[in-house]
């Protein structure tokens, strides 16, 4: 029984760690645009709108 | 890709209105550091290649830093330099980049973050719970493996502190609305709810303290888990909606060139526009606010304010009203009321006093809540009377009631007519239908006579040529050529439909309220009405169905051209299979009588009303539902707004008023008017499966209560019971799918017998 004194917290802990990466997912909106998302995939390569500007 | 075979030209004739700098910096919002974002709404993105072309055009501009297409929501965001190079940037050239590639593009108010913020609240919520729930659950199954004594009671108290903190997070959203219910009085779905997780947590909470066996942590979590479920797809389906028909342009505008005694014009906001303001109003565009013509003629387009299908011609001294679109000259207009005063403010008191049978409304499940609430607390009540009268064992009644509230605790009721509506919501959004809420879909199943605004709705509000009156091809071919060179919608359709001819003129030019004038050699043509093209004094206006221009050469008539407004494809159909579906149909309409008359023969539609005033289509409305009938509004225009409102459902175009789509309940984008039959028939099929849904859930109920009455409910069984009446519900829902590809393939056999029988 000795083992679930580390056992638990490690399960709490990894939960933990899904729950905390939804929660960043969501803040940083990558649920905005689900449609969006799913076709950007598919391109060859996305425009580059940030890197080439002077 | 089907989508993306727009035609650049197309578009740009179609949109008609470009922005001026000045409007497009007003829209755009100031992000600090010389940058602006502009968001716009490009109602035509479809797929990856859309979001590619549209990405890669406006990059293309040097002073834009960064474009971004959201697919979802239609829109494209862009952030840009306010200075280039010394000079200001003109953002409106963003506009015109988009919709040279093939794509409309119109400005839209951002008032949207609200209602973003309550989703990714739930959705926050929904992982919390989704967590809590996953990690009980993990203990419990350890706790039903066996697990006793002391190993147990650590279980349960640790199941005790992840539960805490998830409830009181992720079930504040029932608690609220439960709380707001009783207040007034009243019980909803959330009521139930919200008593059984507290009680049951209450429950577990003091068994864990003195030991107990069983605790319910895991089906309090769980139970919480699914219903945001339900309530964040509703949410989402909402928000879609509401996206989708914020995105559309708007009709009323935004700003106006108001000129100052000096001559000098200046843009300013709608809001801003005082009486007494000189408003000058180009051809093309819509009058802002109530006013007097104090210089110009023109013809308007007044089909959005009243329904006349024909333009009315104005001069000095005719009063306006907004809304209305100036077809042919400039004007300079004197504003005689303020923005807020204005025609539109009239309506919207119209509309207030309307609101009819929607406000009384009570949704399927909250009155399924009324009836199921009383009884299974009532239940709850008497096992824990009972066991505790019989028995003498009150921790063991007490037990008994928990097992008997959480057994029947709305789980599947919660999630039977959300989901049901969600994938009902999803069927009609490819169908090009936006449903702003979960109610329109139950009241849409319950009406009886559709009643029809004609101009715009049953019509496209376009002219049609009908009929040539003409002894020589040439004299139509020069008709056609000279009608090239107005806006005036009569002379666009001739154009359009005699094809294109290269015919040169010497000098052309347009007279407001008559028609062109055009010198070719020494001969002088003019197209318009026939006084104008014979030069007669004008008689009195016909009361026909069909507007007529004339085409003369010298003053002697050469060509009659007949008009008619075209209808919108799909119309005979659709109303011949609301006949086939049993329910009446009638025409409401501002137009005049002989108008609708004719449009009515042609349709087949019963009962045909014109010349009515928004408020005479409100009373007509309400009349029907005095009658006894359940009254569903299909309607565009500003005068249709309070009826929309009045009537027990609505429907409009998306290419209908700003304030007509406000009023109602569902917008179609589709040309097409087969929308309206299929969205009755999705709604009443949909309102099928949710009665099928409360069935299953009594049913589950049924078999389930005297188990937790006879206090043989473990939390296993619970839990189990709980998952499974879920899980059907949310299967027969999808359901909706299947019934759909059945009865698709039933409508044109019913349609071809329809007209068959309509023939006999």
């Amino acid at each position: 029984m000795n083992m679930l004194i580390y056992l638990i917290p490690i399960a709490l802990f990894m939960g933990g760690i899904g729950l905390a990466a939804f929660l960043w997912s969501l803040k940083s909106g990558q649920y905005d645009d689900l449609q969006g998302a799913a076709w950007r995939i598919l391109a060859d390569d996305g425009p580059d709108t940030t890197d080439t500007k002077p | 890709m089907t989508c993306c075979t727009m035609d650049a030209n197309g578009v740009l004739a179609m949109s008609g209105t470009s922005f001026s700098a000045e409007e497009v910096a007003l829209a755009s919002r100031s992000l600090g550091s010389g940058l602006k974002q502009l968001d716009l709404s490009v109602p035509g993105v479809h797929c990856g290649a859309c979001i590619m072309t549209i990405e890669r055009a406006v990059s293309k501009l040097s002073f834009v830093r960064e474009a971004r297409v959201n697919l979802t929501s239609r829109r494209v965001s862009c952030v840009y330099a306010e200075q280039s190079d010394g000079h200001a940037t003109d953002a409106a050239e963003i506009i015109s980049t988009i919709m040279s590639v093939g794509y409309r593009a119109h400005l839209f108010a951002p008032i949207a973050s609200e209602n973003d913020k309550i989703r990714n609240q739930l959705l926050l919520a929904v992982g919390v719970a989704g967590f809590a729930a996953a990690n009980i659950m993990l203990l419990s199954v350890s706790v039903w493996s066996g697990a006793d004594a002391a190993t147990r009671d650590m279980f349960h108290w640790i199941s005790a502190m992840i539960a805490a903190p998830a409830l009181v997070y992720a079930g504040r959203f029932f608690f609220q609305s439960a709380w707001n219910a009783l207040r007034h009085g009243r019980t909803n779905m959330d009521v139930p709810i919200s008593l059984a997780v507290t009680l049951s947590y209450a429950v577990s909470l003091w068994e864990t303290m003195h030991h107990g066996e069983h605790a319910w942590f895991d089906a309090t979590v769980s139970l919480l888990f699914f219903l945001l479920i339900g309530r964040t797809l509703d949410h989402i389906m909402r928000e879609k909606a509401r996206a989708a028909i914020n995105g559309l342009a708007r009709i009323s505008p935004r700003g106006a060139m108001v000129v100052a005694n000096d001559g000098s014009r200046r843009y300013v906001a709608v809001e801003d526009i005082a009486v007494g303001d000189q408003i000058a109003i180009a051809a093309g565009d819509r009058i802002p606010v109530d006013g007097i013509v104090s210089r110009g003629e023109s013809d308007l387009d007044l089909s959005i304010v009243t329904g006349e299908s024909n333009p009315v011609s104005v001069c000095s001294g005719a009063t306006v009203s907004s809304g209305a679109m100036n077809l042919t000259g400039s004007l300079i207009i004197q504003a005689t009321k303020l923005a807020k005063n204005s025609l539109l403010a009239e309506i919207i008191t119209l509309m207030e006093a309307a609101e009819g049978g929607r406000a009384r409304y009570r949704r399927i499940a909250d009155r399924a809540a009324a009836l199921y609430s009383p009884v299974v607390h009532l239940l709850a009540l008497l096992s824990f009377l009972g066991w505790g009268l019989m028995g003498g064992d009150w921790k063991q009644a007490m037990l008994v009631a928990v097992a008997v509230l959480i057994i029947t605790c709305p789980c599947a009721l919660g999630l039977a007519v959300p989901v049901v509506q969600v994938v009902a919501a999803g069927e009609l959004f490819r169908k090009g239908v936006m449903v702003k809420d979960g109610s329109a879909l139950e009241r849409l199943a319950e009406v009886d006579t559709v009643a029809f605004d004609k101009t715009g709705t049953l019509t496209i509000g376009s002219p049609r040529l009908v009929e040539t009156i003409a002894e020589d091809a040439g004299e139509v071919a020069l008709a056609a050529a000279l009608a090239l060179h107005s806006k005036h919608p009569l002379s666009q359709a001739l154009a359009h439909s005699c094809g294109q001819t290269e015919i040169s003129f010497d000098h052309i030019s347009e007279i407001a309220g008559g028609g062109l004038v055009a010198r070719r050699g020494d001969v002088l043509y003019r197209l318009g009405n026939a006084a104008f093209a014979c030069e007669q004094a004008p008689g009195p206006s016909s009361d026909s169905a069909r507007s007529e221009v004339v085409f003369s050469k010298d003053g002697t008539m050469k060509a009659r051209f007949l008009f008619e407004d075209a209808m919108r494809p799909g119309a005979e159909d659709a109303i011949a299979k609301l006949h086939a579906k049993g329910l009446a149909t009638s025409i409401v309409s501002g137009d005049r009588q002989s108008v609708v008359d004719s449009v009515a023969g042609k349709l087949g539609v019963d009962r045909a009303v014109g010349r009515l005033s928004p408020k005479q289509k409100v009373d007509e409305c309400r009349m029907l539902s005095e009658g006894g009938h359940k009254v569903f509004m299909v309607g565009d225009g500003i005068n249709d707004a309070p009826a929309l409102a009045a009537a027990h459902v609505s429907m409009a175009p998306a290419t209908a008023s700003d304030i007509g789509r406000q009023a109602a309940d569902l917008v179609f984008f589709t040309e097409h008017l087969a929308v309206v039959p299929d969205a009755i028939q999705i709604a009443r099929d949909s309102a099928m499966l949710i009665r099928q849904n409360f069935a299953l859930a009594i049913g589950y109920n049924v078999l389930a209560v005297p188990i937790a009455i006879a206090g043989l409910a473990t939390p296993l069984i619970a839990a189990v019971a709980m998952s499974t009446s879920s899980i059907i519900v949310v299967t027969n829902a999808l359901r909706l799918g299947v019934l759909r590809a059945k009865s698709a393939s039933q409508p044109s056999v019913r349609s071809t017998f329809a007209k068959e029988a309509r023939i006999a």
